[in-house]
């Protein structure tokens, strides 16, 4: 009773954690500058992404008089996306599934290979903020000036620069916002419109949607946005394994680490690590390589490049941070040598489904029908019995026409007897072959009403086949379908 | 029960001064907030009881102040949706039954009115989708009594058959059997013969009297290879399709005491639009001419 009525203490360890905040504060990243091989690999990349980003939509397309002439035009409007000599129609939409399961298996294959080159690298976070740090650099100045203007006292020189990298960088965020929308619009038509104010709602939207995320992700967020928000660093382990060449930190070679090495290397038997903390200086989400994988690791590299300007300057063999296995290393510390193992299960399984998903979208891709044909069969009434003692059966016929010309497509039935075709409302004959007309680039959509006598009727209904064929140029298509008459199910 | 209220040391709280068997309860005040709620909802409820109907009484209810009623609030809406469909409906009404096709707007709103209106009205008897049942014509097919036309289609539903109204479609089978004009073994005969025509006749029996038979009563409005005559209402017997069914009981039995259904004259109860609009859909089922 008393046990109960007593307010039990809590333990010293419980009192702690109620009084630790839920969130851990941001640590400032000040990323310093840095040269080498490296670096400059990484300015290429973010040239290269960054220049087909902006001026992929402004090549254009020739396809003809009247039709979008933008290479790569995203047309939502219309229900039609181009990739250059390429033209997707919304039933297409699984080229979209084979697309991203190639880019889903091509980003396992590279980094079970070669660990997160991806967000190191051509990651759009990872280019933007290196380019939103690129013109932090050039206005604040490198590391040390920012970290000492910024913990200084308000001053006309902090207050420009300040004012001076948020413009250039909202500069940056509206010509990608801007940039964004050219995949959507015809871009010299989208950008007249949008400075003459006469671009739609949505455009000026999602211009001012993309210019924010970019200027808060690239600007604000940066390595928040791979620690935090990205879901990629949370499972790539289940990609990397020991024979992954990612960068690594020497630690054989560097430990114990120290300074003072010119003077007494000898008698306290240091490493070649320095501890000049360059590698953390620089690293663009602010962790130590020292401390072995890690899930903020975007495997940039620039700490490699940092490292070895050090060793450089203390006379040391380069390549104390280098791209290695684990494997490797582990051989490495025990004095061993272990070769570079490229094939493995895993690799071996990626590039193989890389092959299977390639060739099945290069097939599907090469032969791309220009004609497709949809039949449904009426719901009700299944069927109906008319004058002459045929059963009629009703069908919504949908004839997609790729071609750029309007075409007469010939439409057949095969697999029923005594068999007839009309299109309701329009003709009364009965006819082996209806010709229909389908407009250029769109979809006809046609009742046709099937008259006959089956004969093969199984649970009231038989299998039949509509065959679609284009007269003009001989492409052919069918689709399966049921005529239903008496005795079906639904009759008992 | 003794009452000893205490102040707990722990909450600091009044107890109720209860104990049961050294449990206390302590007397822990509602919150203001909770408390100001419930009150604030009283008044409220008071407010609308004033405001809206809500006092039951014998034979009706306090309406409320505000004379608040859903129903006139529903006849309300209708109103100002026929309002709002006006223009159209005009139109449609103001356009002849064949000139509506050739106006492609104008047709998709018949066919979608023609299509509720079906629903509402038409399908108990003719089937969801014109389909039919035993007595009740099938629309989605192609035998017509009265003709398929768009204008036949819309005197049928205006007027109806054998509806009572002035310009119904009648027509009237005689009772060949209920009132003595054929003896049972002639109409067996004649019913025999009848089903010659649709083919299901029995084989190598002999015709001839049954034929008689036809030709004297039949022929004059069913025509004399029971092709049907339209102008008088008489079905086909020779198609695949019949009415009230083609076994013999039931040819005998249309023979001896025919069914005469009836079909109401729609013009009581839908404007001339919404008949287009029907006469228009049932044309689209299939078996329109």
């Amino acid at each position: 009773m008393s046990r109960l009525a007593k307010p039990r203490k809590p333990s010293a360890g419980e009192e702690k954690m109620s009084e630790a905040p839920l969130y851990a504060d941001r640590v400032r990243v000040y990323p310093r500058a840095v040269h080498g091989p490296a670096r400059t690999f990484k300015w290429a990349v973010l040239v290269i992404c960054l220049a087909v980003y902006y001026a992929l939509p402004w090549i254009r397309w020739d396809r003809g008089p009247g039709r979008a002439s933008q290479a790569v035009l995203l047309d939502l409007q219309n229900e039609r996306f181009y990739f250059f000599n390429l033209e997707f129609w919304p039933q297409d939409i699984y080229y979209l599934t084979g697309a991203l399961i190639l880019g889903a298996v091509s980003l396992f294959l590279v980094t079970s290979l070669a660990g997160r080159v991806w967000c190191g690298y051509a990651c759009p976070q990872t280019v933007w903020t290196d380019l939103f740090m690129w013109v932090e650099q050039r206005i604040e100045g490198d590391r040390n000036a920012r970290m000492r203007r910024d913990q200084g006292p308000a001053s006309f020189d902090k207050a420009w620069r300040k004012v001076a990298k948020h413009a250039v960088w909202l500069g940056v965020a509206f010509w990608t916002g801007g940039a964004w929308i050219m995949y959507y619009a015809d871009a010299p038509t989208v950008t007249r419109a949008f400075w003459t104010g006469q671009a739609s709602s949505a455009v000026y939207g999602f211009a001012f949607l993309f210019t924010a995320t970019t200027y808060v992700l690239a600007g604000w967020a940066r390595e928040q946005v791979c620690t935090y928000m990205c879901p990629w660093p949370r499972f790539q382990a289940a990609m990397l394994d020991e024979q992954s060449f990612i960068v690594t930190y020497q630690g054989w070679r560097g430990e114990p680490r120290g300074h003072g090495k010119r003077d007494a290397a000898a008698e306290k038997k240091l490493g070649d690590c320095v501890d000049c903390r360059a590698c953390v200086n620089v690293c663009p989400t602010g962790i130590d390589i020292r401390d072995g994988v890690q899930l903020e690791c975007i495997n940039c590299g620039l700490c490699v490049d940092a490292c070895n300007e050090i060793m450089v300057r203390t006379g040391q063999p380069k390549w104390l941070i280098t791209w290695d296995t684990l494997a490797r290393q582990k051989a490495r510390a025990e004095g061993r040598r272990e070769p570079i193992r490229l094939l493995r299960a895993r690799t071996v399984i990626y590039v193989a489904a890389l092959l299977l998903a390639g060739t099945v979208m290069g097939v599907a891709l090469a032969t791309r029908a220009h004609i497709e044909l949809s039949v449904q069969h009426d719901r009700a009434p299944l069927f109906v019995k008319v004058r002459d003692g045929a059963l009629r059966n009703g069908y919504t016929v949908k004839i997609v026409n790729k071609t750029h010309e309007a075409a007469d497509f010939a439409l057949s039935l095969q697999g029923l007897e005594a068999a007839g075709m009309a299109v309701a409302e329009e003709n009364d004959a009965r006819m082996p072959i209806l010709t229909l007309t389908a407009e250029a680039d769109s979809v006809g959509t046609f009742r046709v009403l099937v008259f006959g006598q089956p004969a093969r009727l199984v649970d009231g209904s038989q299998d039949i086949t509509f065959t679609l064929r284009n007269a003009a140029t001989g492409e052919q298509t069918s689709y399966r379908s049921v005529f239903m008459g008496p005795g079906g199910r639904a009759g008992r | 029960m003794p009452t000893k209220i205490e102040k707990d040391s722990i909450s600091g709280q009044d107890t109720t001064g209860h104990e049961w068997d050294g449990l206390k309860e302590l007397n822990t005040p509602l919150p203001k907030w909770w408390l100001y709620t419930l009150y604030a909802t009283c008044v409220w409820a008071v407010v609308w009881c004033v405001l809206y109907p809500s006092v039951p009484g014998i034979s009706g209810y306090f309406p409320g102040v505000l004379g608040a009623s859903t129903r006139v609030q529903v006849t309300n809406d209708v109103k100002a949706l026929a309002a709002q469909r006006a223009v159209t409906m005009d139109k449609l009404t103001a356009t002849p039954i064949a000139e509506v096709r050739q106006d492609p707007q104008l047709m998709a709103v018949a066919t979608t009115a023609g299509r509720i209106a079906f629903a509402n009205n038409c399908q108990p008897c003719h089937g969801p989708s014109g389909e039919g049942r035993p007595g009740y014509p099938a629309l989605a097919g192609d035998a017509w009594i009265w003709g398929g036309k768009l204008a036949d289609l819309q005197q049928t539903i205006t007027y109806g058959i054998r509806s009572g109204h002035p310009d119904a479609r009648v027509s009237q089978m005689p009772r060949f059997g209920a009132d003595g004009i054929l003896k049972p073994e002639e109409i067996a005969q004649v019913a025999d013969y009848v089903m010659t025509l649709y083919g299901k006749g029995t084989a190598g029996a002999d015709m001839a009297k049954g034929r008689a038979i036809y030709g004297e009563n039949c022929a004059a409005c069913h025509g004399d290879n029971g092709e049907g005559k339209r102008d008088v209402g008489a079905p086909a017997l020779k198609g695949a399709v019949h009415l009230y069914g083609d076994s013999r009981e039931t040819v005998r039995a249309q023979i001896a005491n025919p069914r005469q259904g009836v079909m109401p004259n729609w013009n009581q109860r839908l404007d001339e639009a919404t008949i287009k609009s029907l006469a228009l859909y049932v044309h689209s089922l299939g078996g329109g001419e």
